[in-house]
């Protein structure tokens, strides 16, 4: 075993389309979290999301056979969540920090049970066929390029489509512009005629609805199979990533790949059976990067300024 | 009756650490049996198999008194940290560092007599949580970051870190599984007199009057609370937020390391990565439900002991997941918090 089994051009093409390949179900989840936390309200609960958006979608794709309907049931999982999140935090006003992580639990717990009651416990886990991959004719014959961008399963495709959809919704509509005005200034808005309630229980259930699509795309599209644990952090990942991207959709998508090269990059490590480094100092590289990315951030992350504040009408 | 409305003030602490955590409890087996009709048990046996294996025998009262002792710690410890708003919830690494230190140094001075080395051991074990929390909390004060994020992140470092050592270099040469060599005698807990319990038991419970002097009866303690509850003001007094935010993270790391010592030491007498079920995560869930006072974290502490070990035996007899009570947990959390709001209602 040698660097240059490593340093060479097969080796990286292939790190860096898988990194984008495992750096959707986190996108996604990132994605939602800018959402709900623009429209000030903090969700923790993003591990606890995926985990149930990811058992929904392994069911359903399981039972149906098929895995668009999985992904559509991971959606309205995870969208389920956003509004226990969103009544709690918005109509009862409880401190957002608990309340999501409670949710962690809740959707580790419960999609943990389901999948034992319904699958039972085996070494031999049942798999899903998931999607096939979608290799863009012409464009997936360029060197280099080809490979690593043309080459893939639709959702990875989709994930891009939502970046853009995402950084359109809050930067070039109205409705964007009352969702960054409840996060910064929500008296302010509400007295401006904005429905504050309205805005954040639709973006808490919208971010929960594409975390719990991201935690599907994970079992149904890249596993192909449910196993407990298997978000393995991911939803803390985004968590971070959201101050990474200084809540933006396309730094967003900056950071999504950066984590989704060094999952892959260790990945691959092991795989080739890499042993200058013990395996699991490569299974801590994407949590230590991941703390690496939000120290140096800190100090100058500049989050929406109501974020983590129930809001309080004022009574005439 | 009339005595209780005479103190109103006394009515509403017993309320709001006695009544409301107990109907959330409640509500929460409430709708658990939802889920147990959902996947078509019959709730009574279910619930009856449970209690029988909670309480039930001698052994299943001596397994949750035992398993009431992590909890209990690393709980405590997070009492001290949520009251101060450091939202640590790296309390599982932090456990695993403490694990890992204790069993160290057990091993490494083997021969010395155990009322110095049980002693060393709980020393290395509260500094090694305490470091690992420090990591987060100096990121917090220093630069802001995030601690929520930080500490958990540091889990996953803690536990690969663990799972290399007991795998290469602690690994037990006589067996084929990832696990250290055993601790030799002097480095295991020695149990209470004519019972199946270690004296780490003792040790916890003799934490709740600590914690609760600490946070009541002492200044740091004040400063701690002043720090949560009212940051504005704690500055204006010239309490420094950022040095009790670390405060608050060493006292709580310190304590999830001890729970690992007590752990390795007591129950499994060697390092390996299955010695937490997840107590640092559960342990959140106790400080909450015991509302942040250590008398209410003790009985919450075993209420979720008992509620794992009858669940072990549930699944035993009616073939339930344990992982019920993992949904059971997050719906107390849920509970108490909407309770909070009602009673903020009925005030008005």
């Amino acid at each position: 075993m040698s660097w240059d089994m490593i340093l060479n051009s097969g080796f990286l093409i292939a790190l860096v389309a898988s990194g984008i390949r495992l750096a959707v179900p986190v996108l996604l989840a990132v994605l939602g979290e800018i959402f709900a936390e623009r429209s000030g309200v903090l969700n923790l609960g993003l591990e606890g999301i995926m985990a149930i958006g990811a058992f929904a979608g392994f069911a359903v794709t399981f039972t149906l056979e098929n895995a668009w309907l999985g992904l559509v049931a991971g959606l309205l999982a995870g969208g389920l969540f956003g509004l226990i999140m969103a009544f709690f935090s918005v109509t009862l006003r409880t401190n957002q920090v608990i309340t999501s992580l409670s949710l962690v639990i809740l959707g580790q717990g419960a999609s943990a049970f389901l999948y034992r009651q319904i699958f039972g416990v085996s070494s031999r886990p049942p798999r899903v066929e998931g999607l096939t991959e979608l290799t863009i004719p012409g464009l997936s014959q360029i060197p280099v390029l080809g490979p690593i961008l043309f080459k893939h399963n639709v959702v990875v495709y989709l994930a891009v489509i939502l970046v853009v959809l995402s950084w359109a919704a809050l930067f070039r509509t109205t409705w964007g512009l009352k969702v960054r005005a409840v996060g910064e200034y929500p008296s302010a808005a509400d007295t401006s005629g904005i429905n504050v309630a309205r805005i954040r229980y639709t973006c808490v259930i919208l971010g929960a609805a594409l975390t719990g699509l991201g935690g599907s795309v994970l079992s149904v599209a890249q596993m192909h199979m449910f196993l407990e644990n298997m978000i393995a952090g991911r939803g803390w990942i985004a968590i971070a990533l959201v101050i990474f991207a200084d809540w933006r959709p396309s730094l967003a998508l900056a950071g999504a790949v950066l984590f989704g090269v060094a999952d892959a990059l260790q990945f691959r490590l092991q795989a080739l059976g890499f042993a200058a480094v013990p395996y699991e100092f490569l299974l801590m590289l994407p949590y230590v990067l991941t703390i690496l990315v939000l120290v140096s951030r800190s100090g100058r992350e500049a989050g929406p300024a109501a974020l983590g504040e129930p809001y309080v009408k004022e009574m005439g | 009756m009339k005595r209780a409305n005479q103190h109103p003030v006394w009515r509403r602490a017993l309320f709001k650490n006695l009544v409301i955590p107990a109907l959330a409890v409640l509500l929460s087996l409430a709708l658990g049996v939802v889920l147990i009709l959902v996947v078509r048990v019959n709730p009574l046996d279910a619930y009856r198999a449970l209690v029988k294996g909670a309480v039930g025998s001698p052994r299943a009262l001596v397994q949750a008194a035992l398993r009431t002792t992590p909890l209990l710690l690393i709980s405590l410890g997070l009492t001290l940290a949520f009251r101060c708003k450091a939202w640590n919830i790296g309390a599982e690494g932090q456990f695993f560092m403490g694990a890992l230190a204790a069993s160290w140094l057990g091993l490494a001075l083997d021969g010395w007599p155990a009322w110095l080395l049980l002693p060393a051991m709980v020393v290395v074990a509260w500094l090694a949580g305490a470091a690992w929390a420090v990591i987060p909390g100096f990121l917090k004060a220093k630069r802001g970051t995030n601690e929520i994020v930080t500490s958990l992140l540091t889990n996953y470092v803690a536990i690969f870190f663990v799972s290399y050592l007991v795998r290469a270099p602690m690994k037990d040469p006589e067996y084929y599984l990832p696990q250290s060599a055993p601790l030799g005698p002097a480095a295991t807990l020695p149990f209470i007199p004519g019972t199946r319990l270690h004296i780490g038991l003792l040790l916890a419970l003799l934490c709740v009057p600590l914690v609760y002097l600490i946070l009541w009866k002492m200044p740091l303690g004040y400063r701690l609370r002043v720090v949560g509850t009212n940051p504005e003001a704690a500055r204006y007094a010239g309490i420094s937020v950022p040095s009790h935010i670390v405060i608050a993270m060493v006292l709580s790391g310190g304590l999830a390391g001890v729970a690992g010592m007590v752990e390795v030491s007591g129950v499994h007498h060697r390092l390996m990565t299955g010695i937490s079920p997840g107590f640092g995560y559960t342990a959140i869930v106790v400080a909450l439900l015991g509302q942040l006072n250590p008398v209410g974290v003790l009985l919450a502490a075993y209420f979720f002991a008992s509620l794992v070990i009858g669940a072990d035996s549930m699944q035993r007899v009616v073939g339930l997941p344990v992982a019920l009570t993992e949904v059971i947990q997050a719906l107390v959390v849920v509970f108490v918090l909407a309770s909070d709001y009602l009673t903020r209602h009925w005030e008005k």
